[in-house]
């Protein structure tokens, strides 16, 4: 028996809401199934199961207001040696970059072992995973009341559920801020005063993460300056007579750079835990994305070495785009290995990051600037990008993180070879 | 003067897909629309996504200068179509 266990989605965040469950008990799920969709600070999150078994109690009732790490579900899983193993041990899953908050989560690693089983899980899982999707799309249109981005996000703020409210006062009954502000009013009586507000819990999480990573982490910081003009001038080259959303952003670029870099570089690509560190098998790069209502999203872009420029930057748009509007599954919000931090053009000219652990390293991409520059003993412009890296000093020395930078900025200058 | 009108419409109400909270009322039509937005360069390639679905005008990366306001936006849209 196993216990499922609010996930956590992110360093920062402290709570989650079941809004909808895709199994009842008695159901059968194989590993990869979307069993629920939970709501976070962050919007709609997909649950993934990571085991195979069958579900035998809800614990947490849809609607519910859930702790990370704090039981939602049991699951009898379908190999019992294994569940012998591995039931005391509810920690990460093997990859999960979220520790603070998150010790007590029970997600665990799947041993791949047989090839053609895992192939029929595969296929069966797609299936499930479409009819999830549009079980979810189906509840959301028919159960959920219209409600206003400025009320949600105050009602998000004031920790109130608005699902459970009665029809507002807008078109169709759509929730706006006075109605919200009437459901404060009227929610706020005697005794709820322990309930946390979700921005107060989501700031005490963040600061508990990066307290400890500057406590724990002996920091490192190294900042190359790249010209870039070469990467521009084969994208716009690329890029001339492609519709917009066929075009590929200078990010993606940079991204593939810095993935296919840390492929030769094990140092910077892992996880350092309890005094021990243990290298990634491939490069789960962490896109941190900045949300609209504030906070940031890290999405990890699985496999990101072997990507190609055209489907990393479809990777890139679909997962900022699910990141803002809801949607992102539970593994890739736990999977990175490695994060960066890009600031995008209208940012400052560089950004020192702080490494988000178990994680041993962080790049941070400034805004691109045209620039005095010398080239060949010439001056002239240039575009030029600062790449920095911060890096854990009990896994690596200055002279490897420099050596990185530099394989960054080589691979930047032969652009035609990443796509 | 109302096919502009029409046109900027329709590109405020795209810019309200991608970005919900943009507030469009007090937005100045000659300031730098990205900028005053805080839209992103993949907000602005969503946008000019949804322009060239709605409207058939393909605004290639070349001009993007050319249309970096709203008001400079509507009229290069307005020219093409």
């Amino acid at each position: 028996m196993k216990t499922l266990t609010m996930p956590s989605f992110g360093a920062d965040m402290a709570m989650g809401s079941i809004v909808k469950w895709n199994v009842k008990p008695g159901d059968q799920v194989a590993k990869g199934d979307i069993i629920a969709s939970i709501e976070t600070m962050k919007g709609l999150i997909d649950m993934e199961v990571f085991d195979n078994g069958t579900i035998v109690a809800l614990i947490a009732d849809e609607g519910d207001e859930v702790e990370v790490g704090r039981p939602i579900a049991e699951l009898q899983l379908s190999n019992e040696e294994y569940s012998d193993n591995k039931s005391e041990e509810t920690l990460l899953r093997e990859g999960s970059p979220n520790v603070a908050v998150n010790s007590s989560s029970s997600i665990n690693k799947i041993p791949v072992s047989d090839a053609s089983a895992g192939q029929t899980v595969t296929n069966k899982t797609s299936l499930e995973t479409t009819d999830s999707l549009n079980k979810n799309v189906h509840v959301q249109i028919t159960q959920q009341p219209k409600i206003s981005p400025a009320a949600r996000t105050k009602a998000i703020r004031l920790g109130i559920d608005w699902r459970l409210l009665p029809k507002g006062t807008g078109p169709d009954g759509a929730l706006l801020l006075d109605d919200i502000n009437i459901a404060k009013k009227t929610l706020a009586k005697p005794g709820s005063g322990h309930v946390k507000d979700p921005s107060e819990a989501m700031r005490e999480a963040i600061a508990a993460t990066v307290s400890q990573s500057k406590r724990d982490i002996p920091h490192y910081y190294l900042q190359l300056d790249i010209v870039l003009d070469k990467a521009l001038k084969w994208l716009s080259i690329h890029n001339a007579d492609l519709d917009p959303n066929k075009r590929i952003l200078i990010t993606a670029v940079i991204f593939s750079a810095i993935a296919r870099a840390l492929n030769a570089f094990d140092a910077f690509n892992g996880f350092y835990r309890d005094g021990h560190y243990q290298p990634a098998d491939s490069v789960h790069l962490g896109n941190a994305i900045s949300l609209r209502q504030g906070g940031l999203m890290v999405a990890a872009i699985h496999d990101a070495q072997r990507l190609g420029l055209v489907d990393l930057m479809d990777k890139i748009t679909d997962q900022v785009t699910r990141a803002r509007k809801g949607g992102l599954r539970m593994s890739e919000m736990q999977d990175a290995t490695v994060t960066v931090s890009n600031l995008g053009d209208r940012g400052t000219d560089s950004i020192q990051s702080i490494i988000f652990p178990p994680q041993v390293a962080i790049f941070g991409i400034g805004r691109p600037r045209v620039m005095p520059w010398v080239i060949d003993n010439k001056l002239s412009c240039a575009t030029i990008v600062s790449i920095s890296l911060a890096a854990d000093h009990r896994v690596s020395d200055g002279h490897s993180g420099a050596r990185l930078l530099n394989k960054i900025n080589k691979l930047l200058q032969t652009p035609e070879k990443l796509i | 003067m109302n096919k502009n009108q029409s046109i900027k419409d329709l590109v405020c109400k795209l810019i309200l897909d991608i970005a919900p909270e943009a507030d469009m009322q007090n937005l100045d039509p000659n300031e730098e629309l990205r900028e005053e937005l805080d839209l992103d360069s993949m907000d602005f390639m969503n946008l000019l996504d949804s322009i060239a679905k709605q409207t058939a005008v393909n605004i290639p990366e070349s001009d993007y200068s050319k249309v970096n306001s709203l008001q400079a936006l509507t009229d290069y849209i307005a020219s093409r179509s």
